[in-house]
């Protein structure tokens, strides 16, 4: 019996001994997309987290430690999104490799401008982050900046193939500049228009589409409207009229059903990442069916 | 609008490169293709940079309010202060920064909790025993009505490439302040190792680890009370594995000094206990997953003291052993717990405790175990039921009347709570707690208030 557990054992390690691709823990599924294309084959990719989960708030599991520790990197995106189980994984996973500041710690939101960076930090303003608004994948063009300085990581992490990750950064970079002009024109009736948003994800992809966010459901940052707060939004919507209000697929639809309701606009679930409607399949149809959702409620 | 016009024309520009470069691709030798790769990374470096700009800009028009849309937005509930601070920091940046050291760079990370607690109880808790088992300091219940439950401070920080550390004060209402944790962990060991040395809890059992604002229920089940002294943590190392498999496989051992209870005197010429622990567990699906583990504790006693709030101050010197299985399931919609989720843990302990109680000797079997479940049945509300239970063995005739006789009590207490959370960081509960293990059962509500302050702590599985 002892025999055969030890053997099971030696097996079990035998399976998970390191193997020649370079291991990629994403913490979202838009990264674990977007290290595959500049890794291709030289590298395997596991996503820590679905498109149907809240990413400020994902249990620190056993698995998740496990996949962790025998990562070459984490590609995460940082600016405190992960901030509440993140740190717990890292600790437990005893990876010198990928502890904050090793090469191994890739955060996305290094590499692009953040926007609504509080001036004041307090928590009387909910749960906010402090290092401006983290949800940067909403704009795609912050692939490129971001996509670049994964390149240039991959090739300090794994020299050999160099070459290989800043190749296929400018395959994708031609690829994604010619996707970004075509959305561009598609998205062309979308400027300009005013929204309502249900949380504060969004100001991306606001800014890249010139939409006008007018209000959002939630009072502060993590705290869920209350009826008394829901009527003075209604108030506000009825002064400035929006075309729809939106949410994240991972988001409870209560709050903005109720105002879409009310006042008689679309509510619009927006995949917000890979897997989060059945359309966004991957890093090009997000964005496509992103905009097939928004310019849906126009006509 | 004006961003519009400037962005459009660049995107035609670069449309219209892309346009003429994608054609030409056909056959041609590979120097061509390098070539045109860098020029693609130029040109996507570019890109980059004019998207950065365009952020700015248009987080700059929206810092000027020029729109009319954006007036009405600042009308409306959400105009908040900090995208009106965000203003200042753009002008501030237009201006050359002269960088100035910032002697609070290097500060430490501080995390506050309070606790306050309101507790009633049928039966005086200043002379509530446990008997059959001897209880340790800090094991009991707190005084009736309202009181200061301990204040906690935590200063914690990389102290250099190489290891983090961490102290924990506890303050109780008095004021006398407590070294409860104050250690070093490494941060950089290879093959998956973690060293640990100082003040720590230990890493047995799945409680035991826990500061008592991450617990499930205001206060320990029976088992932690009765045989750990409510929690274990004592002055020693610790050293961790994790195995470098598919699932989940962690393996630790610890030896302290064998000071905390159920050690004490430090014996063994100060190395009294000895652990070892092992933890592993997977997800089921995207909705659940589960931990379960193995812990043994070896703790020897030279002239432990513990006194009885009735008969008084009891000595043992002696060896105690223990051992815990343990099994937690979380469960959650999808994975996301936002608004509902589920979490039950299970712990068995089983041990012996041998050796000279006041001078006689003694030699027990002991068991307990407890089972508790939590649901949040929507965003901020949780509810939670919790049964548990010790026995221990007839300590013989020389012992009849001391702490070690059960006196025929069957031991066990159970508990309902009530919980609700203003934010991650600010917990009310209510607890009822039916309690057993005294001769005389008493009925006990407890109020408890809980806020932590400070960096954003993230929580262990």
């Amino acid at each position: 019996m002892i025999r055969k557990l030890i053997l099971g054992f030696i097996l079990a390690l035998g399976v998970s001994a390191p193997s020649w691709a370079m291991g990629v823990f994403a913490c979202e599924p838009e990264w674990a997309a977007l290290a595959q294309e500049i890794g291709g084959d030289k590298v395997t990719t596991y996503t820590a987290t679905t498109a149907l989960q809240d990413p400020h708030q994902i249990q620190a599991r056993p698995s998740l430690i496990a996949k962790a520790r025998s990562a070459s990197v984490v590609v995460c995106t940082g600016a405190e999104l992960e901030i509440g189980w993140l740190p717990a994984i890292l600790n437990q996973a005893a990876n010198k490799k990928i502890v904050p500041g090793a090469p191994g710690y890739f955060e996305a939101s290094r590499y692009v401008v953040l926007l609504e960076k509080p001036g004041q930090v307090d928590r009387s303003q909910g749960d906010i982050h402090s290092l401006g608004n983290p949800h940067v994948q909403s704009d795609p063009r912050n692939m490129l900046p971001i996509g670049k300085a994964m390149a240039e990581r991959f090739a300090q992490i794994d020299p050999a193939n160099a070459a290989y990750y800043r190749a296929r950064y400018a395959a994708f970079a031609v690829k994604w500049n010619a996707a970004l002009v075509r959305w561009q024109a598609r998205a062309a009736p979308l400027r300009g228009q005013p929204i309502a948003v249900q949380h504060k994800t969004w100001i991306y992809l606001e800014s890249w589409l010139g939409l006008k966010r007018v209000v959002a459901l939630e009072p502060k940052a993590g705290v869920p409207a209350s009826s008394g707060y829901l009527a003075q939004v209604l108030a506000v919507l009825g002064k400035t009229p929006v075309k729809m209000v939106i949410r994240s697929a991972y988001e409870d639809g209560r709050s903005s059903e109720f105002i879409a309701q009310r006042a008689h606009i679309p509510a619009v679930v927006l995949p917000y990442t890979i897997g989060g409607t059945p359309g966004a399949k991957d890093l090009y149809s997000l964005y496509d069916d992103t905009l097939t959702r928004l310019l849906g409620v126009l006509k | 609008m004006s961003r519009a016009a400037a962005g459009l024309p660049l995107f035609a520009a670069v449309a219209v490169l892309s346009a003429a470069a994608l054609p030409a691709q056909a056959a041609e030798p590979s120097d061509t293709v390098a070539i045109r790769a860098e020029i693609a990374a130029m040109k996507a470096d570019y890109e980059a940079r004019i998207a950065a700009l365009e952020a700015r800009v248009a987080a700059a028009e929206a810092a000027r309010g020029d729109s009319p849309e954006e007036t009405a937005a600042g009308a409306a509930p959400q105009a908040d202060s900090a995208e009106m601070a965000e203003n200042s920091d753009l002008e501030a940046e237009s201006e050359p920064v002269t960088p100035v050291a910032n002697p609070n760079a290097m500060n430490p990370g501080i995390a506050v909790v309070l606790n306050g607690n309101y507790f009633s109880s049928t039966r005086d808790p200043s002379i509530a025993r446990m008997p059959g088992f001897e209880m340790a300091a800090e094991t009991g219940s707190p005084p009736r009505g309202f009181s200061l439950a301990e204040s906690e401070v935590t200063l914690m920080a990389n102290v250099d490439p190489y290891m983090s550390a961490a102290l924990t004060v506890a303050f109780d209402g008095e004021g006398a302040a407590e070294v409860e944790e104050a250690f070093i962990q490494s941060t950089s060991m290879p093959g998956g190792l973690t060293l640990k040395g100082g003040r720590f809890f230990s890493g047995v059992g799945y409680l035991n680890e826990r500061h008592a604002h991450n617990w499930m229920f205001i206060d320990m089940p029976l088992p932690y009370r009765a045989f750990m002294g409510g929690q274990y943590g004592d002055d020693g190392v610790q050293v961790r594995w994790l195995a470098p498999t598919e699932f989940f496989l962690e393996l630790g051992g610890e030896a302290f000094r064998g000071e905390g209870f159920p050690a004490g005197g430090a014996a063994n010429r100060g190395v009294g206990t000895w652990t070892a622990f092992v933890h592993t567990g997977a997800d089921i699906s995207d909705s659940s997953s589960w931990m379960a583990g193995a812990s043994w504790i070896q703790a020897d006693a030279d002239g432990r003291e513990t006194e009885d709030p009735l008969l008084g101050l009891d000595l043992f010197s002696g060896k105690t052993e223990l051992g815990i299985l343990t099994g937690v399931y979380k469960w959650a919609p999808g994975g996301n717990g936002t608004q509902r989720s589920f979490t039950a843990t299970g712990e068995y302990f089983f041990g012996n405790e041998s050796g000279d109680f006041n001078g006689v000797p003694v030699d027990v079997d002991r068991t307990g175990w407890y089972l508790q479940a939590a649901y949040k049945y929507r965003q901020r509300w949780t509810a939670g039921l919790r049964y548990s239970r010790i026995d221990t063995d007839n300590p013989g005739a020389l012992l009849v009347g001391s702490t070690l006789d059960s006196l025929g009590v069957d031991a066990w207490s159970a508990s309902a709570l009530l919980e609700y959370d203003s934010s991650e960081f600010g917990r009310f509960r209510l607890q009822y707690t039916r309690d057993e293990s005294d001769l005389r059962p008493s009925d006990q509500f407890w109020f408890q208030y809980t806020v932590i302050y400070g960096p954003h702590v993230a929580h262990r599985y």
